[in-house]
């Protein structure tokens, strides 16, 4: 009663996604705030050694769905189990990943418990709330999201009833390994007791999918791109100074959609989120919508022709002048140096 | 084949290419300076009906919308591109609706048009950004859903979609009916018809109420809204002082001594 529950998103492979470990590691800070307990639910097929990968990250309860019929997911099924699980331990909050899976998902349990969702929370955290009559709730669930294209940041609580759920954006939260020997119980229930054959009714015929094609996220140099760069050839000069510094290359939304570099290099609240050592902008004005995907970057250096660009507020070095100007001398100075 | 197609779309501030006046200093967003469009993905679902109606002349495609009465114009631009009804579903008691709560009020509202084959609606709106109705709205009818739909096809009562997954897309299959949501990477919405402009220009938009769906009151607008914005916050930058470089060949030369070790 009244834990924390945390969805496990598992793939084929029985591999847990990262976000599931982002989000057990915020799991446990909100479940120790509150003095309650963590529980995790695995969904899936061949599930042996899930126990043994969870528990260090200080999982009290594990509950295990093993059918080969739980793989792929499915909204239907997942749903039906997740909610006739949380209907019996009655949670304080139920947390998931911003996940094409977890975005199906969490709505449909919502609304099936009849309770609130926020969707993409950027944090999450645990405080009393006054509402505008003046009647105050204890210890509720703060989940912050960005709003209004990324304009604001939005506190959203789910006061009245329960679960408080939400969906977290992967990579803005840290997996911790809580206790290496940490031993939770684990229970294993029989996903039949409660699937029918309604639940069975979709059909999943094929899935493809491709391995990332970069390493943003654990870039420690980021050369990133927006409208500013102005065309595909430019991009080339990017590519180039990312190589010589041993980083990757990122962009806006403004240039993915433009057609010059591929879309999962996309960074920002709806591409990923990045935290390299250094982060070099190119001709990028500085949306919120990108800036909430790379401010944790240690040195960020901005060059654009617009003095007046956002990122160059946040930025720690300015440079005003145009790409095709600045990053050959950029890439001349590695170059002198490497040689 | 007679296809009954319900399209979902919503009447949104345009806030894509504002700067940061949109919002007021208590962070509230300033709507008046906003123009309003019909939600950008829910124009995407818009043609996948209309292409439904293309392939099956007998089918009938609804605009349904929720909002105030100059949410008709919603109603309007689907009757410009083909749609042959539509619904606007205003009441003051739907104020205040979060996703929850409106889900609830859309299905009321579908139930009342049945018998209802599909239902299709944008994969998220550009100003709340949760992309929950699509999932709710086929829970509270106990419909299966397909969410972030790139493509669909109806055959022979089945209903087959390539659908948006964790880096990549599957292709499932179900059977009518369905709710089903679209993403930006199917075909782009047709322009308007100049004939059904003239056609339906003054055309009156037929307008529900919360009786006219036979809809619970507690489950509607604030009320049956279980979340609350506890506060928002505009997001300003915390001012730090950049540090200016010269763009010469000696001020750069400089800089990447100091970034790159």
């Amino acid at each position: 009663m009244n834990n924390i529950v945390v969805y496990l998103e598992i793939d084929k492979q029985a591999r847990i996604a990262d976000v599931s470990f982002e989000l057990l590691s915020k799991g446990k800070e909100l479940s120790m705030q509150l003095g309650c307990q963590l529980e995790a639910v695995a969904i899936g097929s061949a599930l042996e050694g899930i126990a043994e990968k969870v528990m260090p990250y200080g999982v009290d309860l594990l509950h295990i769905f093993d059918e080969a019929c739980l793989v792929p997911y499915t909204t239907l099924t997942h749903s039906k189990l997740l909610v006739a699980l949380l209907k019996e331990i009655c949670p304080n909050s139920v947390l998931m990943g911003a996940t094409a899976v977890g975005r199906d998902l969490a709505p449909r349990v919502a609304a099936m418990l009849q309770t609130g969702l926020t969707a993409h929370c950027s944090d999450l955290r645990i405080a009393d709330y006054t509402d505008n009559n003046g009647k105050t709730y204890k210890a509720v669930l703060e989940q912050i999201r960005p709003a209004f294209g990324d304009k604001a940041m939005t506190t959203i609580v789910c006061p009245e009833r329960r679960p408080q759920m939400a969906t977290v954006s992967a990579g803005v939260m840290k997996p911790v390994i809580f206790d290496a020997n940490y031993k939770g119980e684990v229970i294993r229930h029989d996903a039949f007791k409660w699937l029918t054959d309604a639940d069975m009714v979709v059909t999943i015929l094929s899935q493809t999918t491709k391995a990332a094609t970069n390493h943003l996220k654990e870039a420690n140099v980021v050369v990133a791109g927006g409208y500013g760069v102005g065309s595909k050839k430019n991009f080339e000069l990017l590519k180039e100074l990312a190589v010589l510094l041993h980083g990757e290359v990122g962009a806006t939304r403004a240039a993915t959609d433009a057609g010059w570099i591929e879309e999962d290099c996309m960074i920002g609240q709806t591409g990923l989120t990045v935290r390299p050592n250094l982060y070099i902008a190119c001709g990028i004005s500085g949306q919120a919508q990108h800036v909430s995907g790379m401010q944790e970057s240690g040195i960020v250096v901005s060059i654009n022709t617009d003095s007046d660009a956002p990122m160059n507020k946040i930025a720690d070095y300015v440079i005003v002048g145009k790409i095709e100007d600045i990053l050959p001398k950029m890439i001349n100075c590695l170059k002198q140096k490497n040689a | 084949m007679k296809l009954n197609v319900v399209v979902l779309m919503k009447q949104v501030p345009d806030i894509r290419t504002t700067n940061n006046d949109v919002l007021l200093p208590d962070g509230s967003i300033n709507r008046a300076i906003l123009p309003t469009i019909v939600n950008p993905n829910d124009m995407y679902a818009l043609e996948q009906a209309l292409l439904l109606k293309d392939m099956y002349p007998e089918a009938t495609v609804t605009v349904l919308s929720m909002g105030p009465m100059q949410a008709a114009d919603v109603v309007r631009e689907g009757w410009f591109r083909g749609a042959d009804k539509g619904v606007l579903l205003c009441d003051k008691q739907f104020a205040g609706s979060d996703t929850l709560a409106t889900s609830y009020t859309l299905a009321q509202a579908i139930k009342q048009l049945a018998p209802v084959d599909l239902v299709l609606c944008g994969s998220q709106s550009i100003d709340g950004e949760t992309a929950h109705v699509a999932s709710q709205v086929a829970c509270h009818l106990g419909w299966p859903q397909f969410t972030f739909a790139n493509a669909l096809q109806v055959e022979n009562n089945q209903v087959t979609v390539e659908r948006q997954i964790e880096n990549g897309v599957e292709k499932a299959q179900t059977s009518l009916p369905v709710v089903i949501s679209v993403t930006n990477q199917a075909p782009v919405c047709r322009p308007k018809n100049a004939k059904n402009v003239m056609m339906h220009k003054r055309t009156e938009v037929l307008v529900w109420s919360l009786n006219d769906i036979q809809a619970d009151a507690n489950q509607c607008g604030w009320t049956g809204s279980p979340t609350r914005v506890a506060n928002m916050k505009p997001l300003a930058w915390q001012a730090k002082e950049a540090q200016q470089i010269e763009p010469t060949d000696t001020g750069i030369a400089t800089l990447m001594q100091w970034i790159v070790r």
